[in-house]
């Protein structure tokens, strides 16, 4: 599943202009720490966390992740989207918790 | 008890213990205990060393937090939701993420907040008693 | 849905053993971050699934009522985060599936987190 389509299914909002909505999603990764996505996230994967400051940015580009998904109704830091437009690195925003959001896509993944 | 992680909680987790022995309902417990371990992390995470004093009255809960860090330049600036001044390393360990004054402030009925730069910080936290509670005069 | 069931559905391991494996949990959270955990409304009998280890993860679940605790890709707390948890009476397991596989089962099978702000579904 695309970006793009995920981000419909799920009602994210997409709040980056630059970066490939069109990217294969390739599964996911939920965590909170910087060292724990560096050590076990996937390329490909997308990113589900609380976290809004921008060192994620950087972390999800040398992962080559597939895009950045805040939880929580969080607002990413000025600075964090400036990054991610930097990098061409997609964010998007759920209103739900965590759990929920992942456990949505988990659904939407297998199906 | 600043910059020391391995007893992090445990004043927090004392007061709770101690709120509920004095037969304190389970919601203001509940909140004076997460003030109490927000304000004692923030202690924890950013300053030297700090002091936790506590008083219960027929009225209400009051808990002060004093430290001798490095005072906060703007307070309202810092509670703000998402705004940190943690140090990377701190964000691993499960905090930094900006929430503690907010959650402070959501937890108490009264706060007061005085922070002198260079010197440290005080925080006074006050949770109103609803009537009918037992308690024990300090 | 009991946490003996739920340690089913996760493939998970006991850790800390507080008390009757047929507790019914009601709600689950999963964080990484304790801010957010003392943000959340608690709920009785809740589980909360997280990545982070250290000790810190049990006080902030002994100040925010969590009753349980799930530790993913087997990751396993130090022996003195297991005697905290022995001390204050919650449960510890460890299952060797990520956050995201975790929280995908225990979705699928009806089980909600809650926010104070969210409400409820």
């Amino acid at each position: 599943m695309k970006v793009n389509e995920m981000a419909a299914k799920l009602s994210l909002r997409v709040n980056t202009t630059k970066g490939d909505l069109g990217r294969e999603v390739t599964g996911c990764y939920i965590s909170d720490l910087l060292s724990d996505v560096m050590a076990n996230a996937k390329e490909g994967e997308v990113w589900i966390t609380l976290q809004t400051h921008p060192n994620i940015v950087a972390v999800a580009a040398l992962k080559n992740l597939s895009g950045i998904i805040i939880t929580n109704n969080r607002i990413p830091e000025e600075e964090t989207l400036k990054k991610a437009e930097a990098e061409g690195m997609p964010i998007m925003l759920s209103a739900s918790p965590t759990f929920e959001t992942g456990g949505s896509l988990y659904r939407l993944l297998r199906c | 008890m600043g910059g020391e992680f391995t007893h992090a909680g445990a004043a927090s987790s004392e007061l709770k213990t101690i709120l509920t022995g004095l037969g304190i309902s389970a919601d203001l417990v509940r909140r004076a205990a997460i003030a109490t371990f927000e304000a004692e992390m923030n202690v924890i995470i950013h300053a030297a060393a700090g002091v936790i004093n506590y008083s219960v009255t027929p009225d209400k809960i009051q808990i002060v937090v004093s430290d001798m860090g490095p005072g906060i330049p703007d307070i309202e600036l810092a509670m703000t939701e998402g705004y940190s001044t943690a140090p990377d390393w701190v964000r691993e360990m499960g905090w930094g993420a900006g929430m503690g004054l907010p959650n402070i402030k959501k937890n108490s009925d009264e706060l007061r907040v005085e922070s002198v730069v260079g010197e440290g910080t005080t925080i006074e936290i006050i949770i109103s008693k609803k009537e009918g509670d037992a308690c024990e005069g300090e | 849905m009991t946490l003996g069931r739920i340690a089913e559905i996760l493939d998970a391991e006991f850790l800390v053993n507080a008390g009757d494996p047929n507790t019914e949990i009601e709600s689950v959270c999963s964080s990484d971050l304790m801010s957010d955990l003392l943000h959340f409304s608690a709920r009785p009998k809740s589980l909360l699934i997280t990545g982070l280890i250290n000790n810190q993860v049990v006080r902030t679940a002994e100040i925010a009522d969590i009753n349980a605790v799930v530790f993913v890709l087997n990751k396993r707390p130090d022996r003195e985060t297991v005697s905290l948890a022995e001390e204050k009476g919650i449960w510890l397991l460890v299952t060797r599936l990520s956050r995201y596989t975790a929280c995908g089962r225990l979705y699928g099978e009806g089980l909600r987190s809650c926010t104070e702000e969210d409400g409820c579904d």
